[in-house]
């Protein structure tokens, strides 16, 4: 193992954390807020100690995969114990293990929350808060990727242990290049949603703040009651936004890039994500309409709660808690499929899930016809016999994940709902869950070690298993 | 520039691997798919999994963007469809093909005009081509061309006793200050930048800079044989020794070919009327004995195996120290061994394909204007390389005394070529517009003349 060049890498991140810290402390100037001040000293000492640490170049630049996901699961955690700190000195989450929670959930687009008072925060921490999501969605080493002058191919495995997808690849041939792409991409989706917001009246630190939970598809609002408080064009136009921020960005290359719409549209990820979106708002506006003022409130409310559930940014406008079963299972299901590939959701993700339901037909058909010989394709194009068996292994993986937290919380005393639906919201990285954690509730009065446990399936479900797994794993540790 | 190379065999590897490092984008196209992702594990390219030779291939690697399509699958035919592919697809586009087989040999005329081929290229050719070069210069290790011919890069080992052992190179006489111009030294795994202060050692290999007759002088001066070979002995009947023989009988040099295959032997014997083939082990100690190894003024190892060509050429230098031996090795891996066995040159066919299309990408790149570097030559496995800058317009660099240039570390003005004078620099000397400067360092990706300057204050 290359520690001189996790190290560096490391470094690299303290610093561009330190950089970003000068955004909440910019803020504070414009609402003078004395924590403003707490911002910039510690962004000074982010880059003192990142200038320490990067001051020595590597020799030995070589990069394995087993240091890329080293790299990425240390970094995410160093990311997120430094991302708290101010937090904790300003006072206004005073526990570490509250702040690191808060914090994780924000850098990994979760949105879950251990506060109950969400508008006593200073603007300058909401501030911060929402802009790990946009941070956290695109991916923290994407984007030093970007910055970075040149960036060897060994890089690569930086890339696919953080971007999510069962099959990570680039766009253009150099690897600075197409993080660059992504990044512009969303950049450019982020000042649209921004402006149009603007447009509809809305004040601008809330358009800011809630199109960074947006676009990383985070879900940390700056009002106690989420999003119900806005417009109906409003929310409208949020969970548009948030549909388009859990597409493929592979569909806005096609489109910016190459100028093919027929490509893009050919992308089985992206029809089928549209469909089920389309299918759960229906199936929800007439099983809940009794909850529902009227047929456009009804398709409102609908469509804003599958959109936040589906791209996993766990927004809400309503307490669908209170919700008929139906359509609370429908949310659940929702919560694990997730949003697609490459974009900045969570969860399972739809193109895994298209692999699943054709190996498992290929299955099926076997018991029919024993010698059937059937490739497994995906736009036209044939899926590797290894996708499709690391597509197994990963539902494998998470359901373990899954049952080993739940066994842990539920030490906690909560109900069944309560305890399942916290699990599936972190490690899809959705926000709210059911009963206790629902829209309407907080993760506040879990004991600290279920803090700590729903807080690595947040980074689990983020960088997609593997990264944290093999972290905790002896065998990447050996010597041999 | 946008580079698509179809087959990622040896050489399209290497290929992929050279070009990135020069900033290129690179599209790698190969049938199979293990390959492609070794390949983009440690490259940064992008590949595409297919038949090369397919517009829909071809068109999802961005063929209509592209500048320059490589062709380089293990068939023949299959390159040239695919650059007839490229060329009916998008007719700016360059191509650069592979074709090794001695049929096409005469025809290559042909597929540039006909079929608007840009360059083919015959591996085995070129490299014969270079160990044809190193049989008439024997105590060359390696020579590089620079300068269209004027200006050579040799590169030559110290063997004990040589007047050179112990010297510094500002303590070398005038004289030969004046004619040559010492570049590199590599010792063991090391390359460095020659300056006046480095101190010349037995075993070092030593690259220097010298128009053909001086560097003739120049090896005199220090007691080396500098005749041609007048006879050789190959070992290994491959395409490469045909393509040899051929050179060296065309310059008057006898050949012996031991080839192990009798049907083989029979069609050099045809192919080649003067030379003496002889069927038989090359690797057997009475075959070679029988053959004359002893007394052989040059030894070729070109069989298949590289282990049997370096225990050959071992056996052989054993056998007979003056022989000048070539030894042919095609992986690149244990490069840093071999260099250090005292075994003659080494000729790996890999790289001077490689360092051959690099050139020519560069050269396709310059007409565009992008960039001045004119040539690239390889020093050592891409540890150290010359180039050859033409200086079109004024600059910070031009005009002004080399002394007072603050140049990078590891890096000399080797030569300047103004007219038809050659000027080895000294820190009077400067450079001026119209000038042809060979640059020689241990930096990557130098572009431009002003690249030679260290950081800008």
């Amino acid at each position: 193992m290359n520690f001189a060049s996790i190290l560096y890498i490391l470094g690299t991140l303290i610093e561009v954390e330190g950089a970003l810290f000068i955004a909440p402390a910019v803020v504070s100037l414009f609402y003078r807020e004395s924590e403003g001040f707490i911002y910039f000293s510690f962004a000074m000492v982010c880059a003192i100690v990142g200038r320490l640490i990067t001051i020595n170049k590597v020799k030995k630049q070589i990069y394995y995969a087993k240091e890329g996901f080293i790299s990425v699961a240390f970094g995410w955690i160093i990311m997120s114990v430094v991302g708290c700190i101010p937090f904790v000195l300003t006072g206004e989450i005073p526990h570490f293990t509250d702040a690191l929670f808060e914090t994780v959930s924000g850098f990994t687009t979760t949105g879950s929350s251990i506060l109950s008072d969400v508008e006593s925060l200073s603007h300058c921490s909401l501030f911060w808060r929402s802009l790990t999501h946009w941070i956290g969605g695109m991916g923290v080493f994407v984007f030093i990727l970007a910055i970075l002058p040149k960036t060897g191919a060994q890089n690569m495995h930086l890339l696919r242990s953080e971007s999510p997808g069962p099959d990570v690849g680039k766009l253009v041939p150099k690897l600075g290049d197409s993080a660059k792409i992504l990044y512009i991409i969303y950049f450019a989706m982020t000042v649209l949603q921004i402006i149009i917001l603007l447009i509809a009246r809305m004040p601008l630190f809330d358009a800011v703040t809630l199109t960074f939970g947006t676009a990383g598809t985070g879900g940390f609002g700056i009002r106690n009651t989420s999003i119900a408080e806005y417009t109906y064009i409003q929310q409208l136009i949020i969970s548009i936004f948030m549909i388009l921020f859990g597409v493929n960005f592979n569909f806005y290359f096609f489109i910016i890039i190459r100028h093919s719409l027929k490509e893009a549209f050919k992308m089985d990820e992206v029809r089928t994500y549209l469909a089920i979106i389309a299918l759960s708002t229906a199936a929800i506006m007439i099983n809940a309409k009794n909850m529902f003022e009227s047929v456009s409130d009804g398709f409102i409310q609908s469509f804003f709660q599958v959109s936040s559930i589906i791209t996993t940014t766990g927004y809400s406008t309503a307490d669908f808690n209170e919700w008929p079963a139906l359509s609370k299972v429908i949310l659940v299901s929702l919560m694990f499929i997730g949003a697609c590939a490459g974009s900045t959701g969570g969860g399972f993700k739809v193109s895994r899930l298209i692999i699943m339901a054709k190996a498992y037909i290929r299955e099926l058909m076997h018991f029919i016809h024993p010698r059937l010989v059937r490739n497994i394709y995906m736009d036209d194009r044939k899926i590797k016999d290894e996708t499709v068996s690391g597509v197994m292994v990963y539902l494998v993986s998470y359901v373990l994940v899954l049952m080993v937290s739940l066994l842990v919380i539920s030490l906690d005393g909560f109900d069944f709902e309560t305890n399942f639906t916290a699990v599936m919201a972190t490690l899809n990285n959705i926000g709210p869950g059911l009963s206790h954690v629902g829209p309407a509730g907080n993760f506040k009065d879990f004991s600290i070690l279920s803090k700590y446990i729903l807080s690595f399936d947040m980074l689990a479900g983020r960088l997609e298993l593997y990264p944290m797994l093999l972290l905790f794993s002896p065998g990447t540790w050996r010597k041999k | 520039m946008k580079i698509i190379i179809v087959g990622c065999g040896k050489v399209g590897s290497a290929l992929a691997e050279s070009l990135s490092k020069e900033d290129h984008d690179i599209t790698v196209i190969d049938i199979d798919r293990d390959v492609i992702n070794q390949l983009t594990n440690t490259v940064d390219i992008i590949g595409v999994e297919g038949n090369g030779a397919s517009l829909i291939v071809q068109k999802e690697a961005g063929i209509t963007e592209a500048e320059i399509l490589i062709a380089t699958t293990v068939s023949d035919e299959v390159n040239m469809l695919c650059c007839l592919i490229a060329k009916k697809s998008n007719k700016d586009i360059k191509t650069i093909v592979r074709v090794r087989n001695p049929i096409y040999l005469d025809e290559v005329g042909f597929f540039r005009e006909e079929l608007g081929l840009t360059m083919v290229i015959n591996p085995e050719r070129a490299a014969a081509r270079e160990i044809a070069r190193l049989l008439r210069f024997p105590s060359a290790m390696k020579i590089d061309t620079l300068s269209g011919g004027r200006v050579e890069l040799l590169k030559f080992r110290i063997e004990k006793g040589s007047p050179l052992d112990g010297e510094k190179i500002m303590n070398l006489s005038q004289e030969i200050r004046n004619s040559i111009q010492i570049c590199s030294v590599e010792r063991g795994d090391e390359v460095f930048i020659a300056n006046g202060s480095t101190e010349l050692k037995v075993g070092d290999r030593v690259s220097f800079l010298a128009s053909p007759l001086n560097a003739s002088n120049f090896f005199k001066t220090i007691h080396i044989e500098t005749h041609a070979v007048k006879d050789t002995m190959i070992i290994g009947g491959s395409k490469l020794a045909y393509y040899l023989s051929k050179m060296l009988l065309d310059a008057g040099i006898d050949v012996k070919i031991i080839e192990r295959d009798r049907a083989r032997c029979m069609e050099l014997d045809e192919a080649l009327e003067k030379a003496t083939v002889i069927n038989g082990d090359g690797t057997e100690e009475t075959v070679i004995m029988e053959e004359g190894l002893e007394k052989a003024q040059s030894i070729v190892a070109l069989t298949n195996i590289d282990e049997e060509n370096i225990l050959l050429s071992l056996y052989a230098k054993k056998h007979n120290e003056k022989a000048k031996i070539v030894t042919k090795v095609n992986r690149m891996m244990f490069d840093s061994i071999v260099e250090e066995i005292d075994i003659g040159t080494i000729v790996h066919t890999r790289s001077i394909v490689v360092d051959i299309v690099a050139g020519t990408v560069r050269a396709m790149q310059n007409s565009q204007g992008r960039s001045k570097v004119e040539t690239l030559v390889n020093i050592l496995d891409g540890k150290a390389e010359a180039l050859e800058l033409v200086i079109r317009e004024d600059s910070e660099v031009t005009d002004v005394p080399l002394q007072e240039l603050k140049l990078k570390d590891n890096l000399i003005v080797a030569c300047i070529r103004r007219r038809n004078n050659i000027i080895y620099p000294r820190g009077g000397n400067s450079i001026k517009v119209g000038d042809r400067v060979v640059i020689v360092t241990t930096h990557q990706g130098l572009n431009d003349i002003t690249d030679i300057l260290g950081e800008k204050r």
